[in-house]
């Protein structure tokens, strides 16, 4: 049976930055991931990552705008230390090898993004994210970091409220495995296939937050899933807020720059639930074209396109046959990220050590990234932020487990029954007399949380989608595999993602219900107003036998009352 | 529009060779091979085992033999490789050994991207804030750090297909992201590494990794990049160094191209001696043998003067 003092799960940019501090501080640390580490969906992400660095800006100022784009859900605690530390996390980035663009004077450059008061987001063209989780891997080899590839996690152990390892199964062999460790660290990503169509990888079904919640944490805010303005109509494909931020803007089909319209400020660069909203308007309002609107670069030209841009002209000319530097690019909303995800405190900390017990958790379980809520997202997130938000909570939470792992003993874990368990559960699915797959439930689950929880929402959109997910859920019991092999059994792994999956779906649904108030990404149409007078709180839900179960929590505010908000 | 996915099959636990399986595919206007796999997956047939996730050419889970050339599966529209009707072929990658289907063992090809050193070492103490950097060092770079390490340069490698030590286009295009770094501080150490045995002169320049290639990081050019900053940096007494450097001296003198001499300067006498001979003797026998002597060229001067003016 392997043990680790930490192990940490998911090979993200947060799973590969908590490892790298856990090692840095003399740990036994392992890495644990599904895909192999560079082909985590952090890889995707484009636009930038953002940090205060000029003199006329200041960590103050991106706290503001980060608590104001969290439409006052985040919590401002979390938000200002996300905000003090990212300058430091760059310049660590940057001297581990990161290639940011530069200013003339060899500084780390910055462009706009939206929802930010200065240019703040730092880039390496569009494929920030891909350099970011390269040079993390590079550092990893350097450390030499145990990393256990293509293992799938089947289950989190849990002895006596504590998290100790978890049960995965090695993909190219079949093989069923125990880990122990101290502490466990999970950062794996959201819920992007829960929804249909997704910026998202087909890797990213929502396994940590359901083996969280599962084992006894509790998730936060899923109801505030976030919608990108500009995704690709044929594959779903994301087109980054970077383009805008760059001097694109958007045009409806009468050729109007529309945002000016709502968002007379910030225009294009407002925030993507704002930005969102409002294509979604202009498309029901009879504007749009083939349910898009329309993403204009032609002005910007070919040096900006191909130097800053160049991803985004190769991704419009496979999957949609437009150059961007001759026509504009239909886009729209799609499905893109999770501001909730597992309650954690903000050393990663699933469980509240404040002895409060205000909410539950599992003792020795950490999480960070975007599977984690800690929350400094809260109803709407900015773009920039989050690979900021694994950069400093994948660090921080990497600290706080190896401490953690320090100051506790081993748990005896049975392996034997644990494998025999698992081994029970995979037999059983073998064991289903052929017919429904789960790549049918995915659909109708995908396509049901799109169309009744996504940019608008009301209280007969929503519940259709939890009564289709309920009812998948029912159904999900006899799913059947044709492939019985143990090799690279990806059949397998669906049944099982589809299981993580509807119940995440689940809690979104059952969170978004019960929130009568529109906030963020949480637009009502039967409540279109915010009202902090009786929502401005945290939503939790915990497993119970019986179901979801709901609690709420005040929101942390420290310097920021909350105020209207416009862009 | 539709077509057919001819797609090599192979699972260990059953089958002691690999087999083709031909599904039929109706997909949308832009729909690539992958949506093709995922739909034969998910409806037809799900035994199908392939690595993929992002959909996007960005995670480099999808690298496959798609009609005998590697490519992204995610980045190949049908449309664009088969008229309506026709029949796609899809294998895994290849100087592989596969696990089952369309997936590859990739463990060497991590391991010799490890050998590498894949990391910045820079000396000394780092500075209060940043590396100061120019922006062109840092575009520079860029090229290189566009890879995704999908492995399809590895695939269709022909060095790599008689010799399985060579460290291959991706690692050594990794390489290269650090030398050219100038905030690196092993540039030398780096350089006399990758000048070993199974390194930078063991490719051929057949240019097949830059073809393949998905994003345009053309690792053969990499490759060509760091050979010229390991001759400039002194490290010419390698084989495939002299074989360059008398390359240029001889086009040089003579304005052409004399293969004797190439052969004579690069090995030396004795060793030309012993590990040409047989070589020459077969190209003898079939006729291929290059002239001992080659008549002058009148306009040889031409070449020189172009030399001069390039000033090398």
């Amino acid at each position: 049976m392997p043990q680790h003092d930490v192990l940490v799960i998911g090979g993200g940019l947060a799973g590969m930055r908590a490892a790298y501090k856990a090692k840095s501080l003399g740990a036994d640390v392992a890495l644990l991931s599904k895909v192999y580490p560079t082909r985590s969906h952090s890889a995707a992400a484009q636009g930038g990552i953002q940090a205060a660095m000029t003199s006329e800006d200041s960590w103050e100022t991106h706290a503001f705008d980060t608590v104001k784009g969290s439409d006052y859900l985040g919590d401002q605690d979390a938000i200002e230390i996300l905000c003090r530390e990212a300058l430091d996390d760059i310049i660590e980035l940057e001297h581990l090898g990161v290639i940011f663009n530069r200013t003339p004077e060899g500084r780390i450059d910055a462009r706009a993004f939206g929802g930010t008061s200065y240019k703040r987001t730092c880039f390496v063209a569009d494929q920030t994210g891909q350099v970011l989780l390269h040079v993390m891997w590079e550092q990893l080899v350097g450390l030499n970091v145990k990393s256990y590839e293509e293992w799938f996690v089947t289950h989190l152990i849990v002895e006596d409220g504590r998290c100790a390892g978890c049960v995965a199964l090695e993909i190219p062999t079949g093989r069923l495995e125990v880990f122990r460790a101290r502490a466990v660290v999970l950062c794996t990503g959201g819920l992007g296939q829960v929804y249909q169509p997704s910026t998202n990888g087909l890797a990213v079904t929502a396994d940590g937050l359901a083996l969280a919640y599962r084992a006894g944490a509790t998730l936060m805010d899923m109801e505030m899933v976030q919608h990108h303005p500009t995704t690709l109509k044929s594959n779903g494909v994301l087109i980054t807020e970077g383009a805008r931020g760059e001097g694109a803007f958007l045009i409806n089909s009468k050729g109007e720059r529309f945002m000016e319209k709502y968002a007379p400020k910030m225009k294009d660069l407002a925030s993507r639930d704002v930005v969102s909203r409002s294509e979604t308007i202009e498309i029901r309002e009879g504007r749009g074209m083939d349910g898009c609107v329309l993403l204009d670069l032609r002005h910007l030209g070919p040096e900006v396109v191909f130097k800053k841009l160049s991803q985004i002209h190769e991704l419009a000319r496979d999957y949609a046959n437009v150059d961007v530097l001759k026509e504009p690019l239909p886009i729209r909303p799609g499905y893109h990220y999770l501001m909730g995800g597992v309650k954690t405190d903000v050393d990663g900390r699933t469980w509240d050590a404040s002895g409060g017990r205000r909410w539950q958790g599992v003792e020795g379980l950490f999480a960070a990234g975007e599977c984690a809520n800690v929350s400094v997202h809260g109803g709407n997130r900015l773009g920039g932020n989050s690979l900021m938000d694994t950069v400093v909570y994948g660090r921080r939470s990497g600290a706080a487990a190896v401490g953690y792992a320090r100051s506790v003993d081993w748990v005896a874990v049975n392996e034997d029954a644990y494998k025999e368990q698992e081994r029970r559960k995979i037999k059983a699915i073998f064991d289903k007399p052929p017919g429904l797959r789960a790549a049918d439930l995915r659909q109708e689950m995908g396509t049901a949380m799109d169309d009744g929880i996504a940019v608008f929402r009301d209280e007969e959109s929503m519940g259709n989608a939890l009564r289709t997910v309920r009812s998948l859920k029912e159904k999900s019991s006899s799913v059947s595999v044709h492939n019985k092999g143990h090799v690279f059994n990806t059949d397998l792994l669906s049944v099982l993602e589809m299981g993580y999956m509807l119940d995440v779906a689940e809690v979104v649904g059952v969170s978004a219900l019960n929130r009568k108030e529109s906030r963020g990404a949480h637009a009502r149409t039967d409540y279109p107003e915010r009202n902090d007078a009786e929502w401005l709180k945290h939503t939790l839900v915990s497993w119970t036998p019986e179901g979801p179960r709901l609690d709420y929590l005040p929101v942390t505010l420290t310097r920021w009352e909350p105020q209207r908000r416009t862009y | 529009m539709r077509a057919t996915l001819r797609v090599r099959r192979y699972d260990p636990e059953t089958q002691p060779t690999p087999t083709y399986k031909e599904y039929p595919v109706d997909l949308p206007q832009y729909g690539t091979v992958l949506d093709g796999l995922l739909d034969v997956r998910d409806r037809q047939d799900g035994t199908l085992s392939l690595r993929c996730s992002c959909r996007s050419a960005i995670c480099g889970s999808c690298s496959m033999r798609i009609n005998g050339e590697a490519r992204l599966a995610c980045k190949t529209l049908v449309n664009k490789i088969a008229s309506p009707g026709e029949t796609i072929t899809v294998e895994p990658m290849g100087n592989m050994p596969v696990i089952k289907d369309l997936v590859a063992d990739m463990t060497l090809f991590w391991d010799k991207v490890r050998a590498v050193e894949p990391y910045l070492q820079p000396v000394g103490p780092a500075p209060e804030r940043e590396y100061l950097v120019s922006n062109e060092a840092m575009e520079r770079l860029t090229v290189a750090m566009n890879c995704i390490m999908c492995g399809a340069c590895v695939s269709d490698c022909t060095v790599l297909e008689v010799d399985k030590t060579f460290l291959g286009p991706a690692a050594l295009a990794k390489a290269y992201r650090f030398v050219d770094d100038p905030r690196d501080g092993r540039k030398m150490e780096r350089l006399e590494k990758y000048t070993q045995t199974s390194g930078i002169w063991d490719c051929t320049r057949c240019n097949m990794c830059v073809q393949v290639c998905p994003k345009g990081v053309a690792p053969m050019e990499r490759i060509m990049q760091v050979r010229s900053m390991a001759m400039e940096a002194g490290f010419n007494k390698t084989r495939g160094a002299r074989h360059a450097s008398a390359f240029a001296e001889i086009v040089k003198e003579s304005g052409r191209l004399d293969e004797m001499g190439l052969a004579l300067k690069t090995y030396g006498f004795f060793k030309a001696g012993f590990t040409l001979t047989g070589i020459g003797l077969r190209a003898f026998f079939r006729n291929k043998l290059p002239p001992l002597f080659h008549r002058p060229i009148a306009t040889a001067e031409n070449v020189r003067r172009l030399f001069r003016r390039l000033g090398v």
